[in-house]
């Protein structure tokens, strides 16, 4: 085995998964050298794929980075597994592979006769990874949602916001960004049990259970002092001034802010010293972390003064040069030029065939011996179907045509009229 | 002890050094049944001053925090910026799988216990480091207290109301990123280790890790952007409950939390139309209005020609009206309960205490009595992060006092005479 060049090379998956998650869960593999194929079909298409942001403001299937962006080294497939050929294709494919990761809906792989105990009978050392919103079991299993959904049932819309206001969603389906990073570290402890035991397994995410780690500190708070967390806005328990401030923008229609963390005194001495210790500062009520948490109103208020004559970028120097946190609130623009994230290389470009060249995420860890490879984009919906069938499943031509021409292999043909959904 | 050989990562064994930095990396290999040690320094992991404490009592033993995060490890203590700490340390790497650590760039290097010199110790090993920004690079001095992780990894900057601040959470979010980021690329080393017999070294960016929390707002900026700058309008900043998705080429605005009898719900107008799974939503939603006769004039409403990129904000807002006073007449439970029977995408704002109460939780064995005979009690914990069938996750054991298995590691296992841990406690060194 000493020829093994990426991490998890000679890993096989069969995915059959749409949104956030589960396709996550197996690009973090493919992009480490594991053989990921993604069964999808142009008759119920990825919901990702029909959302913004697509190429030209047009939508179709395979025009939007959302539906790229989670798929780079796999490869993609076009079958209907409503089809009782499709489905004979899928189980060669389950055959085929290490991992099965399934990512639908509780009871779709079932109904396909896909599901554990069926994929086992045929393949008995599998690893079977099944990804829902609330898990296979229990009376709420069938809820069927979206991470931004749950990012308010892990209890972190309640945790957002200002204490006088409502609670608040961020941006993004929360969730669906804890999730797949525990799958995924499951799954390698499960092929590393397998090579050891020669014992395949099933497993079973909630992904509220997996987000509920994130979320550990104030469970136990309740549990012990029946307390329960509320919004804060920006402050901190130990630590004043603690927020964000308004600061100068070149630009009138964008606002521009930076943020501060001032935890210890000594911190408090030398964030004066930057400010150039101006009168307000020398007050010995700011003196203490406990006078600038009772005076914190005021703190904030003559801290948001002096910053609003800078930059963002001007008063992160300043203040990191003293030792000090703080920081942009960077918009995506202002993380593209970054130069700690372009020295990271975390944005890669690549070449899509339909929406050109546009960036891919990389992981947020480097490996020193086996980097990953992001050299792939996002399959087109289908793109490897002759690979796949001809290269991995042995078919021949005929075969294939007489699979398009009854419909198993979908096209663009079958792919519904797109509602831009975002 | 059994019990863990046979779990998924059994007999493997972790050096966890990280504060609160890198916890969860360390915890996660741990769930999963490896043999973890935190190595504190003499006196302490600081961390232990992170509240919320026991009963309130602000003690190094009691931060419920520092609990949450070690449960299922064992505790030694160490100086390793002494010359007989590094010793002892390089010691625990010979037979250590992988060490974890959360210090400033360049620390293990300048006390000699970088990579470099661990891999000669031990060449199987794997070094994870977490750190704000990564090992090198012009910000890999910079302090990165978690907020300021958050507003330079982009997710603070479209978070919050437009009147106020950019926000965070209250409860500080990114430090668990990175420590599960640890964990995952831990794993990856680990897979090519088990194959190859090499360690290496694992650098990982808490940055990056919130970058990749950010869903699509990147890869939109990249392809909206120059359109949207020319046209004079720029990305979506804070709106409050209001907004619900990037909607970079739609005008509307659609409300998305929104207040109920007993509390908040999440539910929004852009996904109610379109897709099939989005009409079968709101039907039920009508349906269910109807069932109280507070359905009014969408009792008919067509939600497959609803095209959210097309309708006007008066529709909106009429449409919203009414199923704004249906939520204010109905509790989280009431509502949710008809979202699972019906598929609506529709789901409660869970307060600590909701989620405690959770019916399908407690169904699914989900929490953890664990014995803290030091305080005379018994704390209840998440579990399982995931259901394994071959090796289903459990307490092995609570979260270390300070020092705790000094003795059983030192003396049992490295072989430490009871003279030599005399003479390193007297030095405090241990």
């Amino acid at each position: 085995m000493k020829d093994v060049k990426q991490a998890m090379d000679g890993v096989k998956i069969a995915e059959f998964a749409y949104a956030g998650v589960g396709p996550q869960t197996t690009r973090e593999l493919a992009e480490h050298g594991a053989t990921v194929i993604r069964v999808e079909s142009h008759r119920s298409p990825d919901p990702l794929r029909m959302m913004s942001p697509f190429r030209d403001f047009i939508p179709a299937l395979d025009r939007s980075a959302f539906g790229t962006c989670y798929n780079t080294q796999k490869y993609s497939i076009s079958i209907d597994l409503n089809m009782a050929k499709g489905l004979e294709i899928a189980r060669e494919l389950v055959v085929w592979s290490d991992v099965v990761l399934d990512g639908m809906t509780p009871g779709t792989m079932k109904k396909w006769g896909l599901d554990y105990d069926s994929v086992r009978n045929m393949r008995p050392d599998i690893i079977y990874a099944s990804t829902s919103q609330l898990g296979q079991s229990g009376p709420d299993a069938g809820f069927s949602g979206w991470g931004y959904l749950l990012m308010g049932m892990a209890g972190f819309t309640n945790i957002t916001g200002w204490p006088d206001r409502t609670p608040l969603n961020v941006l993004a389906s929360y969730t669906d960004y804890i999730a797949p990073w525990y799958l995924v570290t499951t799954l390698i402890a499960a092929l590393d049990y397998r090579i050891r035991t020669g014992e395949g397994m099933v497993i079973d995410q909630s992904q509220l259970e997996s987000s509920l780690q994130f979320f550990s500190p104030a469970l136990l708070d309740y549990d012990v002092n029946d307390r329960i967390m509320g919004r804060s806005g920006n402050r901190h328990p130990y630590a004043a001034p603690h927020g964000a401030f308004p600061c100068r923008s070149a630009d009138p229609l964008t606002e521009r802010w930076v943020t501060i963390a001032v935890f210890s005194d000594d911190e408090w001495q030398a964030f004066c010293k930057v400010l150039g210790e101006p009168e307000w500062t020398k007050q010995p009520k700011f003196d203490t972390l406990r006078g600038r948490k009772e005076n914190e109103d005021e703190l904030e208020h003559l801290v948001g003064e002096w910053t609003e004559d800078y930059t963002a970028e001007q008063i992160m120097a300043m203040m990191q040069g003293a030792g000090i946190s703080a920081g942009v609130v960077q918009t995506p623009e202002d993380l593209f030029n970054d130069p700690q994230v372009k020295h990271r290389e975390h944005f890669r470009l690549l070449e899509h065939k339909v929406i050109g060249w546009h960036s891919y995420n990389a992981p947020a860890y480097k490996l020193s011996k086996t980097p990953c490879d992001i050299s792939k984009p996002g399959p087109c919906l289908g793109e490897d179907n002759e690979f796949v069938f001809k290269e991995i499943l042995g078919l021949t031509n005929d075969e294939i045509a007489t699979l398009l021409v009854e419909g198993v292999i979908t096209t663009e043909a079958d792919a519904p009229k797109i509602p831009p959904v975002f | 002890m059994v019990e863990q050989q046979k779990s998924l990562l059994g007999g493997y064994r972790v050096l966890d050094l990280t504060d609160e930095k890198g916890f969860l990396c360390g915890k996660t290999l741990g769930d999963l049944g490896a043999n973890v040690i935190k190595v504190e320094s003499p006196g302490g992991d600081p961390a232990r001053s992170i509240g919320p404490f026991y009963k309130d009592i602000p003690d190094l033993e009691k931060s419920l925090y520092w609990f949450a995060y070690n449960l299922n490890k064992r505790g030694i203590t160490l100086n390793i910026e002494t010359a007989d700490g590094g010793e002892i340390f390089k010691r625990l790497v010979k037979t250590a799988d992988f060490v974890i650590e959360s210090f400033d760039s360049g620390y293990m290097d300048r006390l000699g216990l970088g990579y470099s010199e661990l891999e000669k110790v031990n060449p199987r090993v794997i070094m994870t480091s977490i750190t704000p920004f990564g090992q090198t690079g012009p910000y890999r001095d910079y302090e990165g207290a978690d907020m300021i992780l958050w507003s330079m990894g982009g997710v603070q900057f479209s978070t919050g109301e437009p009147d106020r601040p950019p926000l965070q959470m209250s409860l500080p979010q990114c430090y668990f990123h990175g420590g599960i980021q640890g964990a995952m690329g831990s794993m990856v080393a680990h897979y090519y280790r088990e194959r190859t017999g090499e360690g290496q070294h694992v650098d990982v960016s808490i940055q990056q890790a919130i970058i990749l929390t950010l869903m699509i707002a990147a890869e939109a900026w990249e392809i909206y952007g120059p359109t949207l700058l020319k046209a004079g309008v720029r990305l979506p900043a804070r709106a409050g409950a209001l907004r619900t998705m990037p909607r970079l080429a739609s005008p509307w605005t659609m409300r998305m939390i929104w207040p109920c009898k007993d509390g908040y719900l999440i539910w929004s107008l852009a996904v109610a139309g379109g897709t099939a799974g989005n009409v079968t939503s709101s039907r039920a939603l009508v349906r269910m209005m109807d069932r109280a006769g507070m359905a009014g004039e969408l009792k008919d409403y067509d939600w497959t020609k609803l095209d959210t990129s097309k309708i006007s904000q008066e529709e909106v807002d009429r449409i919203e009206a009414i199923i704004g006073k249906f939520f204010l007449a109905n509790t989280k439970a009431e509502i949710f309960e008809e979202s699972v029977r019906s598929s609506m995408f529709i789901a409660p704002v869970f307060t600590a205490k909701d989620i405690r109460e959770y019916h399908h939780l407690k169904a699914r064995e989900f929490w953890a009595d664990v014995e803290h005979e030091e305080l005379g009690d018994s704390i209840t914990y998440p579990g399982a992060f995931v259901k394994i069938s071959k090796a289903p996750w459990r307490v092995y054991r609570r979260p270390p006092l300070i020092g705790e298995h000094n003795e059983e590691i030192y003396m049992k296992e490295l072989g430490l005479a009871k003279e030599q841990m005399l003479l390193l406690k007297q030095t405090n060194v241990i």
